[in-house]
């Protein structure tokens, strides 16, 4: 059971604002039905520029829902310039704070709210939409988003980061690259945690080689692939020629020829040698990828 | 808040009083260690004897295939590493994508450390594709583990079928059957099943003790060691009251399992027909698979599971979730997807697990509050259809 706040509990019970202003000043959509929770946000200004009135629709979990609520009432009577200034951590203050675990709820506020002021200054019914580069595909949370979390919110850890914007969440494959932001923005104050720092061996044995390409399988790309129902096999080491064979869901994945060259050879080439080429066993590659249909 | 209605018996179960009156002497007056040389020690051991006598009687096995453990993620662990160890040289699992983490985790770490696992998918009603485990047993599979019933869903799978097909080809077969154990009646003596494991506290019995049946002659190295407890099997003293409680409580799911699939059931088959007719844009999972006669997952379209919950709970309704929020992790329950459950109802899904002690006026109580809820959430929806 989730530690709630009994202003967060008197909000979700008795949520302020529920509903969808006619003909808004402002609109903000965020979040998806697969992610597990979104949010529309209105707002209409009256004659000097305030806002005169905020309304919300989401769906989602009781901090969801009570976050929205908060949020509608921070906004009303001010400038946009001044709703322009409240932060998630603001909102999540409001509320006396939130489980660490939902604290991407109080991130989904705030993005409503930048998406509600863009959409009226804009004019167009244009959508909160991801701007930059895509760290995290199972989520679609963007470099740039991830920066602006880390640096408002003081975050030192890949954990953190999932909580407030769910970044890595999902099959954990951009945990590395989440983890090189947060260096980047924290600077030295980042405590690293003990990853596993890889230098590529220099010379192998044979015997050596197959076990790191075997490891690099089980612990660098398998877990990838498994976050979307899928499998992989190692068949067999030629030399610098790595024979795999795709199971499961990979195996009528569309995108697994994309796989094979930017997830599996770039990890293998990372952490085993450079001069590794990979290729799909003859029986794999005869299954049903639909890119072949 | 004074009233509490339970509907969350997959999670747990209320100890039964016959149980608690039975184990009540093992705490102060008979608290010997059955090992001890002593009279007051070893009479306890007397008492264990009948206890996996109870519990073997439950499953139709002998006593001496009843190894007592911790729990049922224990019996879990110590199935599947066990059997896998006694086979060194076979290195194939095949288990399901729907099992209990208790036994999902586990294969999957053995994946990770080079095993070859293979994972039988589901359709959409939830029953297990049958043919692709026929195609993936082949000479060296070491261990296949497929769960009775699924905890989320209640569906039971053919599990006599599937352990023909397996032990007929000289695999080991094992079952978590931590969710049917009192609920579907079992018999050892007809089965191929080598392996089974049960939990107490889904039956009754209190947390902390779990059982493994293994069919005399299944290899299997021990899963604990430093004891000589449970026949060389799971060394540890014994959790004696524990054990007490178990057997007593193997006795009553017995006598009681015929009222679970008649009164039980038919309070489950109330509870549905009266929701899905209380509420709209929601449906049944799993209806038309057989199914546990206690167990309804109920999905309800465009709102979160966790703010039903909390909902309910204000209502003093207990119930469960296969909602992301949850959990704590971001994605709903795999049993769902893995069944291909569309992420409308996904996140808004409940599991209702009802016990000999509901009542139909419970049913009723639920029947009457929860269209509210649902409607409440709804309006707050920017998905829900007006």
């Amino acid at each position: 059971m989730w530690e709630y706040t009994d202003k967060l509990r008197e909000h979700f019970f008795n949520p302020r604002n529920v509903g969808e202003i006619e003909n808004p000043d402002g609109l903000g959509d965020v979040g998806s039905l697969a992610c597990g929770d979104a949010l529309r946000l209105t707002f209409k200004l009256d004659e000097n520029g305030r806002i005169k009135d905020a309304r919300f629709k989401t769906f989602g979990c009781a901090s969801a829902i009570a976050t929205s609520s908060v949020l509608t009432e921070m906004m009303k009577g001010k400038t946009l310039e001044e709703a322009e200034k409240i932060t998630n951590k603001d909102i999540a203050d409001y509320l006396g704070g939130l489980p660490e675990q939902k604290m991407h709820c109080s991130v989904m506020g705030r993005e409503a709210l930048e998406a509600a002021i863009e959409n009226y200054r804009t004019g167009g019914q244009k959508k909160h939409e991801l701007e930059g580069k895509v760290v995290c595909t199972c989520f679609g949370v963007t470099e740039e988003e991830i920066e602006r979390i880390v640096a408002e919110n003081n975050l030192t850890t890949t954990e953190q980061v999932t909580n407030y914007c769910k970044a890595g969440g999902g099959c954990g494959g951009c945990l590395g690259e989440i983890e090189k932001i947060i260096e980047k923005v924290q600077g030295q104050q980042a405590h690293k945690k003990p990853t596993p720092t890889h230098t590529r061996p220099k010379k192998l044995t044979n015997l050596q080689k197959i076990n790191l390409i075997q490891q690099t399988i089980n612990e660098q790309i398998r877990p990838a692939l498994r976050a979307h129902g899928g499998n992989i096999e190692l068949i067999d080491v030629e030399s610098d020629k790595v024979i795999v064979a795709f199971r499961e869901m990979c195996a009528q994945c569309h995108l697994a020829e994309f796989t094979m060259k930017e997830v599996v050879e770039s990890k293998l080439r990372e952490f085993v040698s450079e001069g590794i080429v990979v290729e799909e066993e003859e029986q794999s590659a005869r299954q049903p990828h639909k890119h072949r249909e | 808040m004074n009233k509490t209605v339970y509907f969350d018996n997959n999670a747990t179960t209320k100890v039964a009083p016959e149980v608690l009156a039975a184990i009540e002497p093992y705490f102060c007056e008979l608290y010997g260690n059955p090992s001890s040389m002593h009279t007051f020690g070893g009479q306890v051991g007397h008492n264990i004897r009948d206890a996996r006598q109870q519990t073997a009687d439950l499953l139709g096995c002998e006593p001496e295939e009843i190894v007592f453990t911790g729990c049922g993620t224990e019996s879990d662990n110590a199935a599947i590493k066990g059997a896998i160890a006694a086979q060194p040289n076979k290195r194939k699992i095949i288990t399901s994508r729907v099992e209990h983490p208790a036994v999902l985790q586990v294969c999957r770490d053995l994946d990770a450390e080079g095993y070859t696992l293979a994972e039988i998918g589901v359709d959409s009603q939830g029953s297990l594709d049958i043919d692709q485990l026929e195609e993936e047993l082949d000479e060296s599979v070491a261990l296949v583990t497929i769960m009775h019933a699924n905890n989320e869903t209640g569906v039971v799978f053919p599990i006599e079928q599937i352990a023909e097909m397996v032990t007929s080809r000289g695999i080991i077969f094992h079952t978590d059957a931590v969710q049917t154990a009192g609920k579907i009646p079992l018999d050892m003596k007809e089965s191929s099943i080598d392996l089974l494991s049960i939990s107490g506290h889904k039956l009754h019995a209190p947390k902390g003790v779990g059982a493994l049946y293994i069919r005399k002659g299944t290899r299997i190295k021990p899963f604990i060691v430093g004891g000589h407890q449970e026949a060389n099997r799971r060394a540890g003293t014994e959790n004696v009251p524990g054990i007490i409680g178990m057997g007593k409580a193997c006795e009553l799911a017995k006598d009681n399992i015929e009222d679970e699939n008649t009164r039980v059931k038919d309070l489950r088959d109330r509870l549905e027909q009266q929701v899905v007719a209380k509420c709209s844009n929601c449906w049944v999972n799993s209806k038309e698979a057989p199914r546990l006669p206690n167990t309804s997952n109920i999905s309800f379209e465009y709102i979160e599971g966790e703010a039903i919950l909390l909902m309910l709970d204000q209502l003093g309704i207990c119930a469960s979730s296969g909602s992301a929020c949850t959990s704590g992790s971001l994605e709903p329950s795999h049993v769902l997807r893995a069944m291909g459950v569309p992420f409308t109802a996904a996140h808004g899904s409940i599991r209702f697990s009802l016990s000999r002690y509901n009542t139909a006026e419970e049913i009723d109580y639920l029947a009457e509050h929860i269209p509210a809820v649902i409607e409440k959430l709804r309006e707050l929806s920017p998905f829900a259809k007006k």
